[in-house]
């Protein structure tokens, strides 16, 4: 298997080998794994070779046989409706996977909002969690992907905060109001976002306020 | 029952023919039209006067003109002006005209916000709200007052416009096109960030100059000034650049915003000698506007003309370029509608 694929914005055709909706209109597709990938890579996919493809990031674990990615239906849209509706054996296109949101040994915060907890998912599945602390915010208690998985695996260094509502042993509110209210970030850490691309700003404002040199703050932004 | 009608303004000359055929009109209505969407200035479709009544009447029940004017203007004192324009899903948008000796430059937006995040860009901290329609950013030139002076477009207002390439190409058509504004490619220059296969295709589809954000050559700085590294990295960018020819009269230009102590050094330039070795382009050396939250400051000019000479030493043509309209917020890096559009529900990702 090569990793690193010399035409990696081609799209090639792959079967669909499960679709699962794991939360209301939020699914992971899978496809069978035919190279490796970084943890924090992402992936384009298209259900129809006429319309451009949408960038995701890879969540699933870099041993699994299977390529795995997160998406929510957006409605209206052009790939996610048909993507949600497919069946294992259905054919998408696939570009090879891409990206250096990646992450070492160095001690660090993931921060991530919604879908966006997909490559951090994505680490620790494929036991790259070390010295890791994940902060995940979210709307509604039932965005919070892979709760027991991550809990599991990563204790009291996985923090759900939730906006809407305060169910469970979340912190209640936004995740700035969570990273406000923290007076020892650590400034030597960094620091990963992955969200919205106004979360992604946010956080990293309130980050540098909070003294955290911004060379030390890295966000995956979506397009 | 309250029906949406389409806009006229901001169809190709193809989408005009299409539309008198669907209505069952003269294909030569489709030239007529594009003439007084294009080259006049008219409020309503019942101003074309060359149209019978009854056309008039079919075309209103089905479409608006689709201009709009802008809702509030600036002016500087040095001359520069930014408009406020209010797009069709009522968000908001700036424009810059920016008048020299010879020429007026309009400085278009392609998107409502920005997903790109930038860390020196006022743009990115409202998020990304929306795209515009070819429509919406043809608009940005026809409805300032100036319109009938422009003599460049440059694409580097708010947004990214190899994120909404359709919409920009299809902008660009219109106004190079004969039926359209007849303006040469050579007066429009789109600056991106960098999106490797867009940017392919805008260099296969369109004409027009060429300008990417370069800010740094370094990996990990760029990484941290410009989150779209980690995705497409400068190197690969230019490796892309490289397959092109930009000796005859398309230009590539690289923009470089400097940033006290960070990416002003001897370092830099002979790092950005080396990435930029063999092609044929400029630099252009932008003093940074500080934004505000944002831990950057500009050199001084002493420091921003040792790099621009140090540049020039190495055989790359290096200007640098004039900060107009500050103190109306419409220099580069500095157009904003947050507040304008604060209330209009917060910021989405683009349909997938």
């Amino acid at each position: 298997m090569q990793l690193i694929n010399q035409n990696k914005h081609e799209l090639k055709p792959v079967n669909i080998t499960g679709n699962e909706e794991i939360s209301p209109n939020v699914f992971v597709v899978s496809w069978k794994r035919d190279e490796n990938f970084n943890p924090g890579q992402v992936v384009k996919i298209t259900a129809d070779l006429h319309e451009p493809p949408r960038i995701y990031s890879i969540c699933s674990g870099d041993k699994e046989e299977n390529i795995s990615v997160l998406f929510n239906v957006k409605p209206g849209g052009a790939l996610t409706p048909r993507l949600s509706q497919m069946k294992s054996g259905e054919v998408i296109y696939v570009s090879a996977p891409y990206g250096s949101f990646t992450c070492d040994e160095t001690p660090a915060h993931w921060i991530a909002t919604g879908t966006g907890i997909a490559p951090f998912y994505s680490m620790i599945r494929s036991g790259r969690f070390s010295n890791k602390k994940l902060v995940h915010g979210v709307s509604y208690v039932n965005q919070f992907y892979f709760e027991d998985f991550l809990k599991k695996e990563l204790g009291d260094k996985y923090i759900g905060c939730c906006s809407r509502e305060t169910e469970g042993n979340h912190f209640a509110g936004r995740i700035t109001d969570y990273l406000l209210a923290q007076n020892d970030l650590p400034k030597g850490d960094k620091y990963y976002l992955c969200g919205q691309a106004l979360m992604v700003v946010e956080v990293r404002d309130l980050l540098i306020q909070k003294g955290v040199p911004f060379g030390q703050i890295y966000a995956e932004i979506f397009f | 029952m309250e029906t949406t009608r389409q806009p006229l303004f901001g169809k190709t000359l193809n989408e005009l023919i299409q539309l008198t055929v669907d209505l069952g009109l003269p294909k030569f209505t489709a030239g007529q039209l594009a003439d007084w969407l294009y080259k006049k200035q008219i409020g309503s479709i019942e101003e074309m006067s060359n149209l019978s009544k009854k056309v008039r009447e079919l075309l209103s029940e089905k479409f608006e003109l689709g201009t709009s004017q802008p809702s509030k203007v600036q002016v500087s004192e040095d001359g520069t002006k930014k408009y406020l324009f209010v797009t069709g899903n009522h968000r908001f948008i700036e424009t810059a005209m920016i008048p020299d000796d010879d020429r007026t430059t309009v400085c278009v937006s392609s998107q409502v916000g920005c997903k790109m995040g930038c860390l020196f860009c006022m743009t990115a901290k409202q998020g990304f709200q929306g795209q515009l329609t070819a429509g919406e950013i043809v608009n940005q030139v026809h409805s300032i007052e100036e319109t009938a002076d422009v003599s460049n477009i440059v694409y580097m207002g708010m947004g990214e416009p190899f994120d909404n390439l359709d919409e920009v190409l299809k902008s660009i058509e219109i106004l190079t096109a004969e039926w359209g504004y007849g303006m040469s490619p050579r007066r429009i220059t789109v600056s991106s960030i960098g999106i490797i296969p867009a940017m392919a295709r805008f260099l296969t589809e369109c004409q027009a100059h060429l300008a990417i954000s370069l800010h740094t050559p370094f990996d990990e700085q760029r990484k941290s000034l410009m989150p779209v590294q980690l995705a497409y990295p400068i190197a690969e960018v230019v490796d892309e650049i490289r397959k092109w020819d930009f000796s005859g009269q398309r230009r590539v230009s690289f923009e470089y915003i400097l940033f006290k102590g960070l990416n002003d050094t001897p370092v830099h330039v002979k790092e950005l000698a080396r990435l930029l070795n063999g092609i044929k382009c400029r630099i252009n050396l932008i003093r940074f506007h500080p934004v505000p939250g944002t831990p950057l400051v500009s050199p001084d000019e002493e420091t921003i003309l040792h790099f621009k000479n140090q540049l020039n030493d190495k055989g790359i043509f290096t200007s640098v370029r004039a900060s107009r309209g500050q103190d109306i917020y419409a220099a580069c890096g500095l157009l904003s509608t947050k507040e304008e559009n604060k209330d209009k529900g917060k910021s989405k990702k683009d349909k997938g």
